[in-house]
């Protein structure tokens, strides 16, 4: 190990620190602004720490069902969950099979498929929104759960099976060859090897696929309007934007909406930063 | 049974992936290309679908607010790419160092990761603001501001302001791949480098800088598609204010579309976008393919 | 792994989907705004009041900002379940006949009704002769001042028209009482419109003329935007208005840190309750100023009406909603943060008690509102404004080469 001096020593630290309160400060900022009265974050100047503290933003949030703010809070939060959950799991059930196809059985016009999914992800969501809009208005699906299932899945399948194709690649395609003279067929190969070893990285891809749909905000948009399907991040978008004077119970919705993927995130850390860095070293 | 060849199943287990691909993605593309040549509203768009021809071409080529709105995602993306790329580069080398504390710090990294992106934007207006911002008071108590600045109202800084936002949020991405690729260097190697006399920026660019930079040339690409797409960060900080100073094109096919309510030339707008982002995807495919055949 | 994420998924969809009220109750769905004029506990309060009378209704209220209003009714235009109640801005009526977004109702509003009620509030729900909803929320800017400030600088009456105004600002500025005197809401948005159209009437401008060509760019519209430039350019306005909306602007008044606002009827009951507001019990209110030679007092259109979507599956319970919330007896209930569009609400002591002083500014605003153009491309013509004027208050540009590339634009559209 190369030693190093006091003066390095000094700035590792320093550095460090420093890291450390420009990633922490802004969110505790936050919070320290949820559990304010409006008085103590409009008083000049501006005090850090609050003279009294209260959770009461918090309360009218999700305690108290007969407010709008929790109405409109709680059922933002049943969409985003609905949304997420389903757009992730009818997601990995497709990408599943195309990325063991892509893996195992690849073909020259086939491997040119993986770069038009890459590709299709990467779309500026500009460029599909419009038809998209107008076909939900005829079918109908406007403003319902489905219409952002269907559009999330545009996304997130072509992301997954990246992913996950990249993955299966490291698995020894020997596995797959005893079974197959046993007569198994190729599902059964994935379901029962497959799936098994690529455990770590199906739970990447569910992870990522989870966060990319519950940070969603241009779609959710355009295609929900009121609390029937609007998702957090609309819900919060508009929340903010209507009460300006209201510090307070805007940072505590913003808080709210942060937990959930935040706690997953870390539950799931070594999946998260091996998601990300598939997507980034690997084609 | 049947047995399919393997070519067959190959193509079955790839169906569903290509039905979702084609039908919200692929036939919405081409529908896009259509509305382009149409006059078609917002109101009833199956019934207002008449051909015009390059019209909304023309008018959009022509239109100077549309040509800012380039400008300004232009700018918004070299600022916040080029600043997340340095610093997280930078930030996954002090990462790669030991220290007490390091393991905290990267897992800190995944905090403004997985913050959604507009509790972010939220979050930064509220820092900025003009009158009890955060922001204003830390500059003025340390003394490093003479008085309250407008932030977000100041045509010059708006998009800086937007940016820093942006930056905080994306830069432990390129940190966390580079750390990735940093932690493949071999002890040895540096060790070797440092027998040989190499000082600290010599090592960096022998041994360092050709592990990282294919990957970060990754990231590079990947922030870019990503920021050129950059709504709901304006949408909810400044809504293309002030003086249309933060106005993005993908703001701007918003408002031509849904709230002007022309979807056919919003699909023009939304096509020329289009255009500018093949070609980073095209740089990003090539990239990763080229990565892929040498390692 | 796929398996336990099902069941999990499942799970919680059992969870949170119950429903979200009794299956059996017709369900409206309407769409208000969250800022200015009536609070979300009013209409909250309001429409309780109509679910208690009709059992079998049950009201989902979304409160959407004033900026995503409009966007929001067009969106959900092509829902098949969108809104069957908007709340709708005088601005938009135009637009939204010509594209068929709302319903008629010319033949539910009777002859009685139209004379009982204020003539500036029709206009709101009027376009082409016909009635595309109820009026609601009659409204006007008016000149709110803080007293104890205007005693200070020995300002014994507020200003009455606006070049007085300038100079008891800079009194105040002069003895140090408020470092900005000024505050308005001149962000990028339709708050700036409204604040540009009550100069614009006072110094006698006009937006379009007879055939609808636009004219704001001289005379009067042209001085109103210099006004505006002039009073950042002497310090007397916050210069952080030009990225305040009407909610800022109340915060600004209420902290005590400006002598003068420009605001919406509101801010009067809000700026006066202690638990608001730092500043309660000082604050005067007056019709917004004229100009020497043109007009005693100034005022902006700025009502709302209430609608029937045109593809609502409910249109008369939805028309039985919008006539218990646009009522004489619910109006003069909750006449504390809008006035009641009833004429004779006026005269009510019900209403006037406690805020005579509004009701006093009320009537010379009301009587003087001006409207701001009724055409289908508004919202464009009103962006192309905005960014005008925007640059003309950050220096940019001169308001005349501004205002003449709006010009420009506006008369571009149809």
């Amino acid at each position: 190990m190369i030693k190093r001096s006091k003066i390095q020593t000094a700035i590792v630290y320093s550095s460090a620190i420093l890291l450390g309160l420009v990633l922490l400060c802004p969110v505790l900022w936050l919070f320290i602004m949820s559990v304010s009265s409006t008085k103590d974050l409009t008083t000049l100047p501006l005090s850090w720490i609050p003279a009294d503290i209260s959770f009461n933003n918090y309360i009218s949030l999700i305690g108290d069902f007969d407010s709008t703010s929790a109405e409109s809070f709680l059922y933002a939060l049943r969409n985003s969950l609905i949304v997420a959950i389903s757009a992730t799991v009818l997601s990995l059930s497709v990408a599943i099979p195309a990325a063991y196809s892509l893996s195992r059985l690849p073909g020259k016009r086939r491997s040119s498929l993986l770069f038009i999914a890459i590709a299709t992800f990467m779309m500026p969501p500009v460029a599909l929104v419009l038809p998209l809009y107008s076909a939900m208005a005829s079918l109908g699906l406007l403003n319902t759960h489905i219409a952002l299932i269907a559009v999330y899945c545009g996304v997130l399948v072509p992301f997954t099976t990246w992913l996950l194709k990249s993955n299966f690649d490291a698995i020894p395609i020997d596995l797959d060859e005893a079974p197959l003279i046993d007569g198994a067929n190729r599902l059964q190969i994935i379901w029962y090897i497959t799936l098994p070893i690529a455990k770590p990285a199906l739970g990447a891809a569910a992870l990522m696929a989870v966060l990319m749909a519950w940070d969603e905000f241009f779609y959710a948009l355009l295609f929900t309007n009121d609390i029937r399907a609007k998702t957090l991040p609309v819900a919060i978008a508009d929340f903010a934007a209507g009460r300006v004077a209201d510090y307070g119970l805007i940072s505590a919705a913003g808080i709210l909406a942060t937990i959930p993927p935040v706690s997953m995130a870390y539950f799931l850390q070594k999946s998260l930063v091996s998601g990300l860095m598939s997507g980034s070293v690997k084609g | 049974m049947v047995r399919f060849t393997k070519a067959t199943t190959a193509w079955l287990l790839l169906t569903p992936m290509m039905t979702i691909i084609i039908g919200v993605v692929g036939y919405p593309l081409i529908k896009t290309v259509y509305y382009s040549f149409t006059a078609a509203h917002l109101a009833s768009p199956a019934t207002t679908d008449r051909w015009v021809g390059f019209k909304n071409y023309i008018k959009a080529l022509g239109n100077s607010k549309f040509l800012d709105s380039i400008e300004n995602t232009a700018y918004f993306v070299s600022v916040s790419v080029s600043a997340e790329i340095i610093i997280g580069v930078l930030v996954a080398l002090l990462l790669n160092q030991a220290f007490k504390g390091r393991t905290l710090l990267r897992a800190l990294l995944i905090l403004p990761l997985a913050l959604p992106t507009v509790v972010n934007a939220m979050m930064w207006r509220l820092i900025y603001g003009p009158d009890f911002g955060a922001l204003n008071a830390l500059l003025t108590q340390v003394g490093l501001l003479a008085e309250y600045q407008s932030w977000l109202g100041d045509p010059d800084l708006a998009l800086w302001m937007v940016a820093i936002a942006d930056i905080w949020k994306n830069f432990p991405l390129v940190a966390l791949i580079t750390l990735a690729a940093l932690q493949t260097i071999s002890k040895d190697l540096i060790e070797a480098a440092t027998l040989d006399g190499a000082n600290t920026w010599q090592r960096f660019w022998t041994v360092v800088f050709p592990a990282i930079v294919a990957p970060v040339s990754v990231a590079l690409v990947l922030r870019t598609i990503e920021a050129f797409k950059v709504f709901d960060i304006i949408y909810v900080m400044t809504r293309g204010g002030p003086a249309n100073s933060t106005k993005t094109v993908s703001f701007h096919v918003y408002q031509e579309a849904f709230a002007y309510m022309r979807i056919g030339s919003g699909a023009s707008y939304a096509l020329i976008v289009v255009l500018i982002s093949a070609l980073l995807i095209a740089t990003y495919l090539w990239l990763i393919k080229k990565q892929g055949n040498t390692t | 792994m796929k398996k336990s994420k099902l069941l999990m998924a499942a799970a919680l969809g059992a969870l949170v989907t119950a429903s979200p009220a009794n299956a059996e109750k017709t369900q409206l769905s309407a769409l208000f705004m969250a800022q200015a004029a009536y609070s979300e506990q009013d209409i909250e309060n309001m429409t309780e009041a109509f679910e208690k009378a009709n059992p079998s209704v049950d009201v989902k209220m979304e409160f959407v900002p004033y900026e995503a209003l409009h966007d929001k009714i067009v969106l959900s235009h092509n829902a098949s379940e969108g809104y069957d109640v908007v709340l709708f801005d005088v601005i938009w009526p135009a637009e939204f006949a010509q594209y068929g977004l709302l319903t008629d109702v010319s033949d539910k509003i009777n002859s009685a009704t139209k004379e009982e009620i204020l003539e500036g509030a029709w206009t709101t729900v009027e376009y082409g002769g016909k009635y595309y909803g109820m009026p609601w929320i009659v409204d006007t800017k008016y000149l709110f001042y803080n007293e104890k400030m205007l005693k200070e600088a020995g300002i014994s009456k507020p200003p009455v028209t606006w070049s007085e105004l300038t100079t008891q600002a800079q009194l105040i500025k002069d003895k140090g009482i408020v470092d900005y005197p000024l505050v308005w809401s001149w962000s990028q948005s339709e708050a700036v419109i409204c604040d540009y159209a009550t100069f614009l009437s006072a110094m006698g401008g006009e937006f379009l003329d007879a055939d609808g060509k636009p004219v704001f760019q001289q005379g009067g519209g042209l001085k109103a935007l210099e006004y505006m430039v002039d009073s950042i350019k002497l310090g007397l306005t916050n210069p952080n208005s030009r990225e305040y909306s009407e909610e800022d602007v109340r915060r600004t008044f209420s902290s005590g840190q400006a002598a003068f606002a420009v605001n919406w009827t509101y801010m009067y009951n809000l700026a006066n309750d202690p638990k608001e507001s730092s500043v309660a019990g000082h604050v005067g209110i007056a019709p917004a100023p004229g100009a020497e030679g043109i007009s005693t007092a100034s005022a902006v259109n700025g009502s709302m009406g209430l609608g029937i979507t045109s593809k609502s599956k409910h249109k008369e319970l939805a028309w039985k909603y919008i006539q218990h919330l646009s009522s004489k007896p619910v109006q003069e209930d909750f006449a504390k943060l809008s006035l009641p569009v009833w004429k004779s609400s006026y005269e009510n002591p019900e209403v006037t008690k406690g805020q005579e002083e509004l009701l006093k500014a009320a009537k010379v605003g009301l009587a003087a509102m001006y409207p701001r153009p009724t055409k289908a491309s508004y919202q464009e013509m009103s962006s192309a404004l905005q960014v005008a004027i925007q640059e003309a208050l950050l220096g940019s540009k001169e308001p005349a080469e501004a205002l003449n590339e709006a010009a420009d634009v506006a008369a571009d559209l149809d």
